[in-house]
């Protein structure tokens, strides 16, 4: 502890200073919201702004849940994530072992268009899927909600470039032990790349969870939608009561904000990984 | 089992990696390929065990053609230079997995695989992952993994070398053993002589996907069949001196004149290689194969090194301890008859 303070340089201080800062910048609006969930309509709408509720009554929760079916909403937004997860999951790890170790005339053409792909904004996908789904009849349905994020070009990306880093002698010991490409997919390259497809998983599963434009344009039912876009309709629908959009969301961010604290390694291996993805 | 092939090619594009190979290897030998680093003895190993297609030529395990058999159906056990254990699996599983895929139950498997690891000496190992295993207990496991299904053919793909010194040395007594335990018929890619030399019944010696000679090691080193069989075994390496045929002796680039019984079947004016081993040289009064100066002297304790200069050239020659010669000394020099060769210039074909 002395040596620490000894090294407390001006510098060092400054990066602290900067990063507490920053931290702040990134907690303030987590603290807003939950601290709102528990406001009355009063106090919200104070100038100066109260930072802290007179009391913590529930009152806000259950006018909220009364108010939108949120319980709905939450498992439309279950079966979609977990669908969409499955199903990517199971499709990222065939194409990336076939784009990684099988060797078929036009792979790297093929991949590079498929990266190429990466470059289109969701924003303008979205056009050609919507008219993809409606041709398909499944338009406001939960089918709808799923098909388009069964496969995911940036997923296999990542998994791509872990399976490369697996020798391609282990491909052939198994081999000549007479290992099918099937069973050697399953029983060596997956579970070598289980810390891979865990990050995989778990960003595929917070996008899933946090998509709004997507569920937005496909289902229009009530009864259909998922939480980000129940939230919104709610807000929309119900009024600007700001302090129960505040329970409202406060309830939704839970489930992720446990997914979080269990997970946070591999989440934050798997972002400085991707580079990208936030 | 005996493995015969014939005509053996392998062309990828147009680099030609083997090239009309032929050989025999007898049933339940241990044999060394040697050959410098891309001369094809990997791509020959890999067409062996079916990894790789064979562009012509054929290969026979005793009277089976297996050319177009895929490597599952062969019969062979193959270790990796990185060993290619599973990292996921412990050696248990390792060395189990051959049978797993063949889906022996697991008790049998289990059985067989702790057998296997006694015989390799890692049966107090076997929860361990690969991680937590030295390169030498690695390489048992691997071979172990090779072994449980009781192959035709082990093959070993450089197993030494990314093992250190002291271990390489444990390591190739330890593959001899297991071989003559198992009688399995074996063959190893090298590019260490010494390694080759000893531990080895035969061995095949490439150069630029050509086989150059099959024999025994010490057949080897004591009948090259070229100049680049004189040139590639041995430590230090063999002197190489060129010179031309006149009048029955060998005139050395730069006028030193060698008597020498073996010139006698060349022909008048042909230019040959004079290619002599260290120890086949003596620095001696009475005989005298040609006379030479000493250049340069290291003392090695039970020998001393010396380079004598012959002509043009400087060879090395170890001269016993208790003899004393001076820089610029002229000294008589004699040659034995065994290590000393002459090849043709052009062709590199031995002569004598």
């Amino acid at each position: 502890m002395k040596k620490a303070i000894h090294h407390f340089s001006f510098g060092k201080l400054m990066v602290y200073l900067f990063l507490i800062l920053g931290g702040i910048i990134m907690i303030f609006p987590f603290y807003w919201m939950i601290t709102g969930a528990f406001k009355t309509t009063l106090e919200i709408q104070m100038f100066p702004p109260r930072w802290w509720p007179a009391s913590f009554s529930l009152d806000n929760f259950k006018e909220a849940m009364r108010m939108a079916p949120f319980g709905i909403y939450f498992i439309n937004s279950v079966i979609a994530m977990v669908s969409c997860v499955t199903l990517c999951t199971l499709t990222t790890i065939l194409g990336s072992f076939a784009f990684s170790k099988l060797n078929f005339p036009g792979k790297h053409i093929l991949f590079g268009l498929l990266l190429g792909l990466m470059m289109v904004p969701f924003e303008m996908i979205v056009i050609t899927n919507y008219r993809t789904v409606i041709d398909l009849g499944v338009y406001n349905t939960t089918l709808a909600l799923i098909i388009p994020f069964t496969s995911s070009i940036f997923y296999m990306y990542i998994l791509k470039g872990f399976f490369d880093s697996i020798p391609d002698s282990l491909y052939q010991a198994a081999r000549v032990d007479g290992c099918s490409n099937w069973k050697y997919l399953w029983r060596v390259m997956v579970p070598i790349a289980r810390p891979s497809l865990v990050t995989i998983i778990l960003l595929n599963a917070i996008s899933c969870w946090n998509s709004f434009l997507w569920p937005m344009l496909a289902v229009v039912n009530r009864e259909l939608r998922t939480l980000p876009f129940g939230l919104y309709a709610f807000v929309s629908e119900g009024g600007a009561k700001t302090e129960l959009m505040m329970a409202a969301s406060t309830i939704i961010i839970i489930p992720m904000i446990i997914l979080f604290l269990f997970a946070r390694k591999q989440i934050v291996n798997g972002v400085a990984r991707g580079g990208i993805k936030g | 089992m005996k493995i015969t092939i014939q005509h053996l090619t392998k062309r990828f594009g147009a680099t030609t990696a083997v090239n009309d190979f032929s050989a025999e290897i007898q049933s339940g030998e241990l044999i060394a390929l040697l050959g410098p680093s891309g001369c094809g003895k990997s791509t020959m190993l890999n067409m062996i065990s079916g990894i790789l297609p064979v562009t012509e030529g054929k290969i026979f395990f005793d009277e089976e053609d297996v050319t177009d058999l895929s490597p599952e159906k062969r019969g062979i056990g193959l270790v990796f230079q990185n060993y290619a254990l599973y990292p996921h699996m412990t050696v248990l599983e390792n060395i189990a997995f051959p049978l797993e895929i063949k889906k022996v139950k697991r008790a049998e498997r289990e059985a067989k695989a702790k057998e296997m690891a006694k015989l390799v000496h890692v049966d107090m190992l076997l929860d361990r992952k690969p991680k937590q295993l030295s390169g030498g207990q690695q390489q048992r496991v691997a071979i172990a993994r090779a072994l449980i299904k009781n192959p035709r053919v082990l093959l070993l793909d450089e197993p030494l070398s990314n093992l250190d010194a002291r271990l390489r040395i444990e390591m190739r007594e330890e593959i001899r053993r297991i071989q003559t335990e198992t009688k399995v018929t074996t063959i190893f890619v090298t590019h260490d002589q010494e390694e080759a030399m000893s531990i080895s019944d035969h061995i095949v010696l490439m150069k630029d996907g050509f086989l150059q000679q099959v024999a025994q090691p010490q057949q080897l080193y004591d009948e090259p069949v070229n100049c680049f069989v004189a040139d590639f075994l041995g430590n230090p390496p063999i002197n190489k001196t060129h010179g031309v045929i006149q009048n029955g002796q060998l005139v050395l680039d730069g006028g030193c004149c060698v008597t020498l019984d073996k010139a006698a079947i060349c022909k008048e004016g042909q230019k040959v290689t004079l290619s002599m081993r260290a120890e086949a040289i003596t620095v001696d009064e009475n005989e005298k194969n040609a006379k030479g100066i000493i250049e340069e002297t290291y003392v090695m304790g039970k020998e001393v090194l010396a380079y004598v200069l012959l002509g043009d050239y400087k060879v090395r020659a170890y001269i016993p301890a208790e003899k004393e010669f001076t820089k610029g000394q002229k000294v008589n020099i004699g040659l034995k008859k065994r290590g000393v060769f002459l090849f043709d210039d052009e062709t590199g074909e031995r002569l004598a």
